[in-house]
């Protein structure tokens, strides 16, 4: 299938039943007992400083770990894997003192690993074409909050360093292959507009334009952002990008994320995504909520009609997937709500001119 | 389209601020320029304040590099929730000026404004930009030709760039506004005499053949010919606006809250004023220009006539006016003052030792001899907050400066399971501007939590609160926690449900190694405080206390021994005897659950019962009566006016949500249980309350009552019951926190408590209409609001959790029936406490003899029977029953079946 196909697909299996998407990444990696060695290889072995911890470059140290992650979310049940480059800019890798090149090479080879692996997948189950969803996490600097308590007008980043960093990623993503691109746990709004505006002019490049989902994290009861945009009024500041898919990840455990997707499938006239942490982390910070726990809240939700694709975040694994496939197996994915066309606009909150 | 002689004027009109303008604003020009933004921000925030949807930011100003202010400004307004949680209209004539305010939003912003101006290759440049920064436009009725003047060029040149945008481009239509030119008229000039016909013209033909897209204008340039007379301004904009809005105009530039209505304005005047706008000529021939310009200097001295205050006390000496400001609470002069303190010291550390401590020992003062009260001291403490907030940086910038000595830490919790804080955060604030340094986690709080911050911030004293009866349990696990970790602090116990005796039998007892306190109310607390952490003093308090709690406990010991109850099947024998035959009970008009969302909160606030308001200052009496109380008058009428605003706020704003659910069931008695069913066939079983029964001793006629003796007993009549749980509180948190945020923690305690009322008048509006109309078994009943605040209606509507059913647990079954989660996004914390905060439920009862009552002390029999019927083991039950127990389950039941016989 060409890359047009496969979106193609994924549209029309959109409409038929609820798709899924991987689990989490970071304890899955975690699991494996790498060392600083696993995390360097031979290319970076010079390199000053702790690589342990840079999940991203074992794309280019240690692909079979990475490998055997997507093939393990495949044969549990996902139709969507993510790529391993959650903090593939070069604003997020300055820290371990990679160049723009190596950063490159860590989207081009993470999108390249989740392709084959989807591939495979697709050809043996083509009843089932498997997904690679790019992935573009948040940084650690942000646009629209001060990093000094004295001055709440200054920024570490400008706009436009964020927008290249994006868009390096997002062209190396598009090179390697993804099928979509997934802008998530989006904790500032004005970042993600950043990646949006980055993904979109990719097409002054001559490349042709991929679905866009955008999901955002409510980061406590409050049901904000950590930037406190509330849902409608997060969904309202994206929807310029068409997204195919909008919805909810992280912080969260699904028990508590149930009213914020609530909200979002209220607001959404596009597909609603949810992915939660496996419950809230225990006093060891670790997640202990069960694959048949996660998949009761989330297949709940499917039958009360508020999800398009599920998945799970931080702490969960394939046989949280697994568990989750099976909830909503059969179940029918939400349907779009027709959004009558009005002025929206939006600061913390939306405003709607009616 | 709107009806030309009565226009909705603010139906859907949005005020879009203009004040953030520096071509609009002189003052903001200057604040902008001298880069005094923090005064800057203000403007920004009295305009969203005053009810501007929208703010207008604008910096082209040949002096200003305007791309830095935009940046700068927008950085700051991200930082400040109040104003930020409005959109940005972005404003400049400059591309370059516009990308950097794209780039400084995280909403979704209006760029005001892109055009025609050159050519259709940058404006669809413009226009494509905008669409990927993800902003609305404001198109300007301007082409390669120039500005349009006429309508038909207006028109012609918007219908151009809608196809443009549209077809080109796939802009949607919905985020496209169009300026077709507001232009000054009653210039003198001929040919501007029909400008403000040809902009209301233009509107109304854009709304009717350009769909979904909007007009906007810049209303103040309409008057501009009468600059200097505002009066008379303010009346052009109004009576312009009158028209335009009638003719489709949807949101403007305008100073929010500064119009006149048009009914108000003075006949003479706007008909002068209308002649002009409309371009008509006079009946007695003359030209409408030069007649408004004759009769405009009469109307002129209106302007400017301000209220006037006592001023008096500013000519006090500058501690004295310290010490006026923090009593009075009045924080209009504070910076200045406090300013002037700190010229006349060393450090500006003196001014917070010297003056503004010594307002506050003279607020203190007052306090302690009931001149003051509650409300007014924690107006005297947001006065102090921002005196210090203002002195702050000058400490920091002195190297040298010590810490600022507070004269203790209290740390601060509502416990786990309990979401309730007004009380709190009211002791709170007294303890601050007593010059204690308060560390409050807030509310839901675990008792690691507690103790680890306890430990980390080595606090003097800790305090925790609740106010359902389920937290007083967590307060003694708190305390037993205490003494396993080797606290030695005093523990400080206050709120709703706690008590001396609860504290002296319970809590005291779990923490052995320091002293436990029960605080009656707020203003105790810094008496309690004090005398804890002076070194002199305490030893004795610590000794008195344990004491008393020693005597109490001892007289509950005895008193509990005497106390003989009424054995359960003897109760039951004796129960409350309604004759059913002959009585047909009344079918509610649904049957199951009905929502009501987002529900009027206008129509609540008649039935407010503004007593308990007062009541959570620890101001006692009941409204209206109060307000002119000879003691606590003063400070009531004080609190009610500054309410007022803030309810105001809360409606035009809509910043609370009232949303609950109501259902019905055919219901029937079993034994103390009630039983609803499914349907009408009374077959299936569709829950089951638990009820229970007053087990006092027999006295002559006095029935022993349960609630179930209220509903018909099954095979008895066809009987109902129904529920309800609703709230205000949806928004609160946020309001409260936006409050606390600029150090305004009085209007932030108003605001939480103005949602409790909120949500209690929500219930009661609800019940009226339960028995009018959703039930109707009191169809015509006709009752005044103080009428329905004394509850002298038919039925009742009793709470779990309250005397008449102490077991908060029934809840969840209530909120199960009612589907409350997803119908009313209410939630019940482990400790059955609702959420949002501002919440109320409870089941509805129609029989005319029903009536609230207390269950009071029951014995284990009724323990026993309660927890088979709710499958619970009889610890279990002890647990959730622990209030009302008259026995105390820890000893051997011999003893306790002794005490009870």
């Amino acid at each position: 299938m060409t890359r047009a196909e496969r979106i193609d697909r994924l549209h029309r299996i959109a409409r038929e039943r609820i798709l899924v998407l991987d689990g989490s990444w970071g304890v899955m990696i975690q699991k494996q007992g790498l060392d600083e060695a696993d995390y360097r290889g031979a290319r970076f072995a010079d390199l000053p400083g702790q690589m342990r911890g840079d999940n991203d470059i074992l794309n280019l140290t240690r692909p079979d770990i990475v490998t055997g992650l997507h093939e393990a979310y495949f044969a549990a049940g996902a139709d969507i894997s993510e790529t391993n480059t959650f903090s593939g800019t070069v604003i997020a890798q300055a820290d371990y003192g990679l160049t723009a090149q190596d950063v490159r090479d860590i989207n081009l080879e993470g999108a390249r690993l989740g392709r084959e692996a989807a591939d495979r997948w697709t050809a043996a189950e083509p009843h089932k074409p498997r997904f690679v969803a790019g992935a573009i996490g948040p940084l650690n600097v942000m646009l629209s909050m001060s990093a000094d308590v004295n001055d709440p007008g200054a920024r570490k980043v400008t706009f436009d360093q964020v927008y290249a960093a994006y868009r390096d990623q997002a062209r190396a993503l598009h090179q390697g292959g993804v099928d979509l691109f997934l802008i998530e746990t989006v904790t500032d709004t004005l970042n993600c507009k950043a990646a949006i505006k980055a993904i979109l002019d990719l097409d002054e490049e001559g490349l042709e334009p991929l679905p866009i989902w955008v999901s955002g994290t409510i980061t406590d009861r409050s049901g904000r952002t950590l930037s406190g945009q509330t849902v409608e009024a997060f969904f309202t500041s994206v929807s310029h990008a068409r997204p195919f898919a909008a919805g909810l990840n992280c912080a969260l455990g699904a028990e508590l994320m149930r009213p914020h997707i609530v909200e979002m499938s209220r607001v959404a006239d596009v597909l609603v995504a949810a992915y939660p942490n496996a419950g809230l982390p225990n006093a060891f910070g670790e997640y202990d909520e069960r694959p048949e726990e996660t998949a009761a809240f989330v297949g709940e939700w499917a039958r009360a009609g508020l999800v398009n694709i599920v998945g799970g975040c931080c702490g969960t694994t394939p046989e949280h997937i697994r568990a989750i496939s099976a909830a909503v197996e059969g179940l029918p994915p939400r349907a779009l709500p027709e959004r009558r066309p009005a002025l929206r606009l939006a600061g913390l909150e939306p405003f709607e001119l009616a | 389209m709107v009806p030309s002689d009565r226009p909705a004027a603010n139906a859907q009109f949005v005020n879009i601020g203009e004040r953030t303008n520096v071509t609009g604003s002189a003052k903001f020009r200057k604040l902008v320029a001298e880069g005094r933004y923090d005064e800057a921000l203000s403007v920004a925030r009295q305009q969203v304040e005053a009810g501007a949807q929208i703010i207008d930011v604008n910096m082209d100003e040949g002096l200003l590099d305007s791309v830095h202010a935009m940046r700068t400004f927008l950085n700051l307004i991200a930082a400040e929730p109040d104003i930020a949680r409005v959109p940005v209209m972005i404003d400049s004539s400059k591309w370059e000026v516009i990308e950097a305010g794209l780039q400084c939003v995280q909403g979704k912003a209006i760029v005001n404004s892109i055009s025609l101006k050159a050519g259709e290759a940058e404006f669809l440049t413009q226009a494509r930009r905008c669409l990927r920064y993800g902003a609305a436009v404001v198109v300007m009725a301007f082409d390669e030709q120039g500005q349009a003047e006429s309508a038909n060029r207006k028109v012609e040149i918007c219908a151009r760039a809608y196809r443009l945008l549209t077809e080109q481009i796939g802009f949607p239509p919905q985020d496209i506004i169009f300026d077709p030119n507001i232009f000054a008229v009653a210039t003198g000039i001929e040919e501007h005499a029909n400008y403000a016909v040809d902009f209301i013209e233009a509107t109304r033909r854009i709304k009717q053949t350009l769909p979904y897209a909007r007009v906007s204008g810049g209303v103040s340039n309409v008057s501009f010919a009468f600059r200097g007379n505002e009066p008379v301004r303010r009346a052009i904009h109004s009576v312009f606006l009158y028209h335009a809005i009638a003719a489709g105009m949807d949101m403007g530039i305008v100073n929010a809250g500064d119009l006149p209505v048009y009914d108000d304005i003075e006949p003479e005047l706007r008909e002068a004023v209308e002649d002009v706008i409309l371009n008509r000529r006079r009946a007695d021939g003359a030209d409408p220009t030069e007649h408004l310009v004759e009769i405009a200097p009469r109307y002129k001295g209106e302007a400017g006539q301000a209220a006037k205050t006592d001023l008096a006390w500013r000519s006090l000496p500058v501690h004295e006016r310290l010490a006026h400001a923090l009593v009075h609470g009045v924080t209009d002069y504070i910076e200045a003052d406090t300013e002037e303190a700190r010229q006349a010291v060393s450090k500006p550390l003196e001014v917070i030792e010297g003056p503004l401590m010594a307002g506050m020992d003279r607020v203190g003062d007052l306090f302690g001899a009931g001149k003051m009260f509650l409300p007014q001291v924690v107006k005297s403490a947001r006065v102090m907050k921002q005196a210090v907030a203002y002195l702050l940086p000058f400490m920091e910038a002195e190297a040298a400066s010590q810490e600022r000595q507070s004269a203790g830490k209290v740390l601060m919790a509502t416990v786990k399971g309990d979401v309730h804080d007004i009380g709190k955060n009211i002791v709170g604030v007294v303890l601050q501007c007593n010059n204690y340094e308060v560390i409050d986690l807030g509310v839901m709080v675990p008792a690691d939590r507690i103790l680890e911050e306890a430990e980390r911030r080595k606090v003097d004293m800790i305090g925790l609160s609740g106010l359902i009866t389920p937290s007083l349990d967590e307060m003694v696990f708190v305390a037993s926690e205490m003494e396993r970790r080797g606290f030695s602090v005093p523990l400080l116990i206050g709120g709703a449900t706690t008590s001396r005796t609860h504290t002296a039998v319970k809590i005291e007892p779990a923490y052995r190694r320091g002293p436990t306190v029960y605080v009656l109310d707020a203003s105790r607390a810094v008496g309690v405080v004090s005398g804890l952490l002076n070194a002199e003093q305490r030893d004795r308090i610590i000794e008195a206390t344990r004491a008393e709690y020693r005597r109490i406990r001892e007289q509950f010991a005895r008193g509990r021994e005497v106390k003989a109850r009424t054995p359960l099947a003897a109760a039951r024998a004796n129960r409350f005897r309604i004759d059913w035959t002959g009585y047909a009970p009344q079918r509610p008009t649904f049957l199951g659950v009905r929502s009501f969302s987002d529900y009027d909160l206008a129509d609540l606030v008649p039935v407010i019962d503004w007593s308990p308001f007062f009541q959570s200052w620890d101001l006692v009496g009941r409204y209206p009566d109060i307000l002119q109380d000879d003691v606590v008058g003063e400070a009531a009428r004080g609190l009610w006016a500054d309410a007022q605003p803030i309810l105001q706020r809360i409606l035009r704003e809509r910043r609370l949500k009232a949303s609950g659910v109501v259902g019905f069931w055919p219901a029937n008695a079993e034994g103390d249980d009630i039983v609803l069913y499914t349907d009408e066939t009374r077959r299936t079983e569709r829950a089951r309350l638990h009820t229970l029964r007053q087990q006092i001793g027999k006295s002559e006629g006095r029935p022993n009552t349960a609630l179930a003796d209220f509903v018909a007993p099954v095979g008895a009549a066809p009987d109902y019951l129904g529920a309800f749980a609703v709230t205000a509180g949806h928004g609160e948190t946020a309001l409260a926190a936006e409050y606390r945020a600029r150090g305004d923690d009085y209007s932030a305690i108003i605001a939480t408590a103005l949602a409790d009322r909120l949500a209690e008048a929500f219930a009661e509006r609800l019940h009226q209409r339960v028995r009018t109309e959703l039930w109707a078994y009191a169809p015509d009943e006709d009752l005044s609001p103080e009428e329905l605040i004394s509850e002298t209606y038919v039925g009742i509507r009793p709470a779990p959790g309250y005397p008449a059913q102490p077991d908060h647990t029934e809840k969840r079954t209530l909120f199960d029936l009612l589907d409350a989660e997803a119908r009313a996004g209410m939630g019940l914390t482990e400790s059955f406490a609702m959420t949002p905060a501002a919440s109320v439920s409870g089941l509805y009862f129609a029989h005319p003899e029903s009536h609230y009552f207390g269950v009071g002390k029951i014995d284990r029999d009724q323990v026993e029977d309660y927890a088979r019927r709710k499958g619970w083991d009889l610890a279990t039950a002890e647990r959730w029953l622990s209030p009302i127990l008259n026995y105390d389950p820890v000893a051997p039941p011999a003893v306790a079946a002794a005490a009870a016989a």
